[in-house]
């Protein structure tokens, strides 16, 4: 086993082969979700694979056809991309079974080639070793995430995805901007070369900030967040677990590339004032969420709350904030694809999603309603989910170093998020009778949505594994020295 | 892996996995249920009774597995935590038949089972829980699993009493979780140990952040453990079935809130360094003014079970007021409560459950005479609240009688006082109901529709009530056997005390 996984390259396995899947996926649509689920099984093969090599072998670089940087194109696998990776691979399997039930066959054939491009994208994103690259992926990304939020067809969502495609170009564009800065400035995108050449020169923060703020928007940060609720509310169910679960940590997985490599030194001001938009959009999306009327809006908003502890660990800006912020990352990408397959069962069934009404639904699918609690362990971050692990890590940062504020803001995060959780999950104790109208759910659509809430709680129990995976290569500052 | 690692994973094993094999089962297969629900209590009290042979023979038992690369999650059996995870599986057995019975015939059992045995299967994780990550684990796992339980009639009243139970509880979880995680960030490790394993460590020498975390950590389980002004929602979530009420007053959340005090008094902080820290003193204050207060409180409260769920706030008190005493013999009289009080307690609740299932009696207006119908049960009744009183030689007054030496050893002449009072007020709210359903003459309807039935209701519900009043009356008279609760609470309080 482990001579092979020596010889083929796994890494470019993962771009190409969701790329082949996709064009097959377009050429024989009647065969799309058999040809969709073989390439997601040969994916999660190839990320198997991939880990098994980084953790005997350590990080590599991989110079694509032989030409290396600054020429060629470098793919690079540590123990970042590894994590990132391999949470895409287990959400994108999920939601490829649930998909495979959830769409109807004239959306169907639109889906499937989309679905897997934006798949490719991803995997090329995490595994890109220089800021131009990333870009080019992250740009593909955007596309294909736009494209699948406009499948819904209604009028709400070709609105939602005409304004996620404005901003996700705006975004991309204020990126590239400062990509051309930065080889203006430094000769390089390297990011390997240009950690060792970038100095905290004028230029190089000019085109650091337009490089925050286009990541900052993809991400939906807080006061970026606007364009967020609208577009993941409205997309089908599969699509919004993807963006909510994947998409939107892509452009956060840039922007800690950055500030980890090429970035010169930690700005406690700049710091601080990105803790205080977290804490913002922590208490910003716990509130919207209390209030939204719409289950899949009051989700959305919960991952709003999410991002803005991600952005916590920028003042926290220890190893242990670091790990924390990224258990948070592979954790909610499991939780909150969970609760938006949950909640893409019950507008399936019920035809709504309206919050008040839940009621009846509730007593059709207990599983799915069971899917979005046990989600909600690890949203609401109590033990033994990823979500506590990760708490537990910031929250240890926060007092070691002091600045016990932060911690504060993720305690009363936690609360917010048990209020809204719960506002939900109340309505599947009631007395309200089934009701006699409702389209069954296919089993392995509630099958997909409860199996990845129970990996998130689950995956509270193999941290140490996790944790020592991420810090393969010494992936981000602090990382324990192999 | 060995015995005395799998022991403690068997006994959570045995509720946790019929738990989850009952919310799969439909709600038409009584039989499976009835037997995976029994199946797993009896083989749970058959490996606590192992594991406690185990301990008596100083066999060592745990489990631990990495959760953090510093921290481990970790289940170990000590005398403390036998007498908590004894306690709970035999009375879980009983309530488990209480509730099969209780619960015939109403809809979603299979939710209600399987929420039950995930109840327990937290109670007997926090009971063996062997460092306070661990701890707090199975207690937010307890919050979880005890809130489909309480809104489980899904009536509105019963949602509210719901939403209430989480708001403390969510909170309190939160509160706990800060001082267990700055906890972490001062010293090396969260191991229970007799003594603590604070005294003479560096961070020993930061009175002021260890007397705040005692504040968070004490305040988070006050919660659970209903200490006023932290009492509010346990009278609210009565309004769950009887079991449930049982479960939470007896067996599970109350006691694992009282649990959790005893851990952090004896065996994070350590009784002297407490003491030292001078944070016993006002915990010592808050039991005292809980016990008195929800005493007032009980008197003037009609609706039985609420009546007793006042009184289950003041005497979970007494748990806290003795081993916040600082002297071995309070302590004795508060660890043994842990037993006492859920003997007693769960006797009440058993009988309350049966007046109101069989009878369709709700309040303290409404008892007269229901002893001529009901006996059996208001003999149990009655056994349970002259407990509750004092009355020699019942279990209340084991605990009341080392909960007055101890006080009086401690020099704090005036807890006798408390005591004094809090039992006066304890005869004022119950002596009335036991007179009026003794001796006043029946005004009830159900006179009418007794017919020749040789048990007054179904054995399930008849069987758990006389089972723990007799309990009640053996653990009070047989104090002095060795194996006794009593026994047990001496040498938990010479390990905590030392030599």
């Amino acid at each position: 086993m482990e001579a092979l996984a020596a010889t083929v390259s796994w890494d470019a396995c993962l771009i190409v082969l969701p790329l082949l899947g996709a064009i097959a996926c377009f050429a024989w649509p009647n065969a799309a979700k058999k040809l969709a689920l073989g390439t997601a099984l040969a994916v999660l093969v190839s990320i198997a694979s991939l880990t098994i090599r980084v953790t005997a072998a350590g990080a590599f670089r991989h110079a694509v056809g032989a030409w290396g940087a600054p020429l060629g194109i470098e793919l690079l696998v540590d123990g970042l991309s590894l994590v990132m990776l391999s949470a895409t691979a287990i959400v994108g399997l999920a939601i490829t079974i649930y998909s495979a039930g959830y769409f109807k066959a004239d959306v169907s054939s639109r889906f499937w080639p989309l679905w897997l491009f934006l798949w490719a994208s991803l995997n090329a994103l995490f595994l890109s070793s220089d800021i131009f690259n990333l870009y080019v992926a992250l740009e593909l990304t955007g596309l294909a995430a736009v494209t699948l939020t406009a499948l819904a067809g209604s009028a709400d969502a070709l609105t939602a995805a005409a304004r996620y495609l404005l901003v996700s170009l705006l975004g991309s564009l204020t990126y590239l901007l400062g990509v051309a800065l930065v080889y203006h400035g430094f000769g390089s995108v390297d990011m390997a070369v240009l950690a060792g050449r970038v100095e905290s020169t004028p230029v190089f923060w000019a085109a650091f900030s337009l490089m925050f703020v286009g990541l900052a928007l993809k991400t939906a940060l807080f006061p970026f967040h606007f364009w967020l609720p609208p577009a993941h509310a409205s997309a089908p169910a599969p699509v919004s677990a993807a963006l909510s679960g994947l998409v939107i940590k892509a452009s956060f997985y840039i922007l800690m590339r950055l500030w980890f490599e090429i970035v010169p030194a930690d700005y406690s001001t700049f710091t601080n004032f990105l803790g205080v938009l977290g804490a913002a959009a922590v208490v910003w999306g716990g509130l919207q969420a209390l209030r939204a009327k719409r289950l899949k809006l009051l989700i959305a908003y919960s991952t709003i709350m999410q991002v803005g502890y991600l952005f916590l660990a920028f003042p926290l800006a220890v190893a242990a904030a670091w790990r924390g912020a990224l258990y948070l990352i592979l954790s909610h990408a499991l939780a909150k694809s969970a609760m938006f397959l949950a909640a893409g069962n019950i507008l399936y069934c019920a035809g709504h999603d309206r919050i008040e009404s839940l009621d009846r639904i509730a007593q059709r699918l207990p599983m799915s309603l069971a899917a979005f609690a046990v989600a909600g362990v690890s949203i609401m971050g109590l033990p033994p989910s990823g979500g506590f692990i990760a708490k537990w890590l910031m929250v240890e940062a926060a007092l070691k170093s002091g600045q016990w504020w932060w911690a504060v803001t993720l305690v009363l995060g936690s609360l917010f998020a048990a209020a809204y959780v719960f506002k939900v999950v109340g309505y599947a104790f009631t007395q309200a009778e089934a009701p006699h109208t409702s389209i069954d759910v296919p089993a392995a659509m509630e099958w997909a949505a409860l199996a990845l809430a129970v990996a998130a709680v689950l995956m509270g129990l193999i941290a140490p594994w996790i944790l020592a995976s991420m810090e393969i290569g010494r992936a981000f500052p602090g990382a324990a020295i192999p | 892996m060995n015995a005395s690692t799998a022991l403690p994973l068997l006994i959570l094993a045995s509720s946790l996995l019929p738990g989850l094999v009952i919310f799969f089962l439909p709600e038409s297969s009584i039989r499976i249920r009835t037997a995976l629900n029994l199946f797993g209590a009896v083989t749970k009290l058959v490996l606590v009774a192992v594991m406690a042979r185990g301990v008596l023979h100083g066999v060592d038992y745990e489990a631990r597995m990495r959760l953090l690369p510093d921290l481990d999650l970790v289940l170990r059996a000590d005398a403390l935590s036998l007498l908590f995870v004894s306690l709970s599986s035999v009375l879980w057995l009983l309530t488990t038949v209480y509730a099969i019975g209780y619960l015939e015939n109403s809809p979603h059992r299979s939710r209600f089972f399987g929420f039950f045995s995930l109840c327990v299967t937290a109670t007997v994780g926090v009971a063996m829980a062997g460092n306070l990550i661990t701890f707090l684990l199975f207690y937010e796992l307890l919050t979880l699993t005890t809130y489909p339980l309480i809104v489980h009639r899904g009536t509105e009243v019963a949602r509210l009493a719901g939403r209430s139970y989480l708001r403390y509880t969510i909170a309190g979880g939160a509160l706990l979780l800060v001082g267990v995680v700055w906890l972490s960030t001062l010293f090396d490790t969260l191991e229970f140990a007799p003594g603590g394993f604070m005294a003479g460590t560096e961070a020993a020498s930061r009175p002021g952040t260890l007397i705040v975390i005692f504040a968070l950590l004490i305040a988070g389980l006050g919660v659970k453990a209903a200490l006023v002004p932290l009492h509010g929602w346990l009278p609210k979530a009565m309004v769950a079935p009887a079991p449930v009420s049982a479960l939470l007053h007896a067996v599970a959340v109350v006691k694992a809130g009282a649990f959790g005090i005893v851990r952090v008094v004896y065996d994070v902080y350590g009784i002297e360094f407490a003491a030292n820290l001078g944070v016993t003193q006002p915990l010592v204050m808050v039991a005292a003014a809980t016990i008195l207060y929800a005493s007032v409180r009980a008197l003037f409260q009609d609706d039985l079970k609420r009546r007793l769920a006042y009184s289950t706030v003041s005497q979970v008190s007494y748990i806290t007021l003795g081993i916040a005493m600082v002297g071995p013999i309070a302590t004795i009289g508060g660890i043994v409560h842990i037993v006492h009080q859920g003997l007693m307690k769960i006797a009440l609740f058993f009988c309350a459950g049966n007046l109101a299932e069989t009878l369709d009696i709700h309040k303290v207006s409404d008892m007269d005479g229901v002893a001529h119908r009901m006996p059996w049960t208001m003999g149990a009744f009655t056994v349970g609240a002259f407990g509750m009183i004092g009355v020699p030689p019942l279990a209340g007054f084991i605990s009341k009688w080392y909960l007055g030496t101890g006080a009086l050893a401690a020099e704090q002449g005036w807890i006798v006082l408390v005591l004094v009072a809090s039992s006066v007020l304890n005869a004022a709210y119950f002596l009335p109901i036991v007179h009026a359903a003794w001796f006043k003459t029946p005004k009830g309807k159900w006179q009418d529709k007794r017919d020749r039935q040789r048990l007054e209701t179904r054995w399930m519900l008849l069987l758990p009530p006389m089972a723990t009043a007799l309990l009640v009356l053996a653990v009070g008279l047989l104090a002095n056997m060795p194996l006794s609760p009593l026994e047990w609470a001496r040498l938990i309080t010479m390990t905590e005390y030392g030599p």
